[in-house]
């Protein structure tokens, strides 16, 4: 009988990893900053229907980067998560923390035990009834979980654009225009110097609405925030 | 070539965006309906109390109507439940918002009545963030329609359901008004319907006053009125509590969404009513 070949677990890990990077480091960023009113999200994308953020629950958004096939699953899998335990316990009892904590699960044993770990990088937020009590997570491919405050990114160009915000971020909560502002220059410097409001997409999780707090920010809105 | 091991990808393999058909398959431990249907005893065709809902313990919702009116449609209900001969609640909402342009309004066992407007709410919320746009009117119509199917077991053991279901049409422009039976059949009514135990009276109400396209304020006079006479003559049903301030709800739905008519006016034309009643 022909033994396998003997390859050291660091070794293995260090090559899903590295694997993992390639393909996220292809997909485009996108941008959460918390913002007077809430938290702001944007990404870079030049599709009008194919979203990279959407709803999950009441006050709590998703975004994913890397391989769409595969966030989308998580995506789908986060909503009916949330929507079980809504119904099962509260509306309030559905916590960005919990969700962060099931992601950072399921990626983590993808990346340990599957042959192909998931490609994608996942911010999480949640808007609180007061800026303090906003959670802003960045789960990565091997389910390591980052709790932000004031801003964060994911996405192939998210160093950049990271080290781009940590320099203009102001020292107070930003309104929704400045937060914008920031934002499509952050685009602008860090991935595409193209980079326009039509190829942004934006969206909202906003503390003054009653219920379901996310909302999308069409182009046209988005311009005349910024103007 | 051999056809039969060929197979196509199966995209009922991916999740489904209804909430209830995941419920069904992954938890069937949180469905409201099947929940008892093992643990009750099997009705015989010919056993009538057990047919017979009138009498059964478990608190009932009583009248619900919605009719059309210019904008839109409108959608009420009273608030009185029963256990009997007893009144279970008087401040029962029997009217729900299930989305930003529909609402559903529920006669029958109160528990599974308002488990159904819950579920079915977050039935069409999770529509809408799994595929990213909500349903259209006649989807969500049709939705409730199999979940009014669902619970037929349930019927049989006197635990009836039996929803109104009002929404706006953003495609045609014009406010729709669905009506069910037991079965889960569906059926549309341009004009006005009302159900529950008080829902005849009020239907004679609403044949007499209905007009099409009244303005709003009108409209909502008509269904105070219709709630009001078959409070009169339906035990089930609760007229307007001037002393509590226990008012119908009555909500809106038109172009806009769905918005709740406030108490003030309510109290406003309920006196009215009274007034115009003690005078005749």
């Amino acid at each position: 009988m022909a033994l396998p070949y003997y390859v050291s677990p660091e070794q293995m890990m260090q090559d899903r990893a590295e694997y993992a990077k390639k393909g996220i480091a292809k997909g485009r960023s996108i941008i959460a900053m918390e913002y007077s009113d809430g938290v702001l999200f944007v990404a870079d994308n030049p599709s009008a229907s194919l979203f990279k953020i959407s709803e999950i629950y009441d006050s709590i958004a998703f975004s994913g980067a890397g391989r769409y096939s595969e966030f989308e699953n998580l995506r789908k899998a986060g909503i009916q998560h949330a929507d079980v335990k809504g119904m099962m316990y509260s509306r309030e009892d559905v916590t960005a923390r919990s969700l962060a904590n099931g992601y950072s699960q399921i990626l983590g044993t993808l990346f340990s035990q599957e042959m192909k770990p998931y490609e994608v990088e996942l911010l999480l937020a949640q808007v609180g009834e007061t800026p303090e009590r906003n959670e802003l997570y960045r789960i990565s491919f091997d389910g390591s979980i980052v709790d932000e405050r004031k801003f964060t990114a994911i996405g192939g160009r998210s160093e950049t654009i990271l080290a781009l915000l940590r320099k203009e971020i102001p020292q107070t909560c930003p309104s929704l225009k400045e937060a914008l502002t920031l934002c499509q220059h952050a685009f602008e410097q860090g991935a595409d110097p193209r980079s326009n409001l039509e190829g942004l997409e934006v969206a909202i999780l906003d503390r003054t609405r009653i219920g379901r707090r996310f909302r999308r920010v069409p182009t046209l809105e988005a311009t005349q925030i910024l103007a | 070539m051999n056809s039969e091991n060929v197979s196509l990808p199966n995209f009922s393999a991916d999740p489904c965006s209804s909430f209830y058909q995941y419920l069904t398959s992954q938890r069937p431990d949180l469905l409201p309906m099947a929940r008892w249907e093992n643990s009750l005893p099997q009705p015989g065709p010919t056993d009538p109390s057990l047919m017979s809902t009138r009498h059964l313990p478990w608190p009932h919702g009583t009248t619900v109507l919605a009719f059309t009116y210019d904008n839109g449609v409108l959608i009420a209900g009273d608030r009185r439940a029963t256990e009997g001969f007893q009144i279970a609640a008087n401040r029962m909402e029997k009217v729900f918002q299930t989305d930003g342009f529909s609402a559903m309004a529920i006669a029958g066992a109160a528990g599974p009545c308002v488990e159904m407007a819950k579920l079915f709410r977050i039935e069409l919320e999770h529509y809408e963030k799994l595929d990213g746009q909500p349903l259209t009117c006649e989807g969500k119509a049709n939705r409730l329609g199999h979940m009014v199917k669902a619970n037929f077991p349930m019927v049989l053991h006197g635990l009836v359901v039996i929803p109104l279901f009002v929404g706006y049409d953003h495609k045609r422009e014009i406010g729709r008004l669905f009506k069910y039976d037991i079965t889960g059949g569906r059926y549309e009514d341009t004009d006005f319907h009302a159900v529950g135990s008080g829902g005849k009276d009020a239907r004679s109400t609403l044949k007499e006053y209905f007009r099409k396209n009244l303005p709003e304020d009108a409209a909502v006079k008509v269904a105070l009125r219709a709630l009001l006479n078959a409070a009169d003559e339906d035990v089930g049903t609760g007229g307007p509590d001037l002393v509590r301030r226990i008012f119908p709800t009555v909500k809106l739905v038109d172009s806009r969404g769905v918005r709740d008519v406030d108490d003030t006016q309510l109290a406003t034309v309920c006196a009215a009513l009274v007034n115009e009643k003690q005078e005749t």
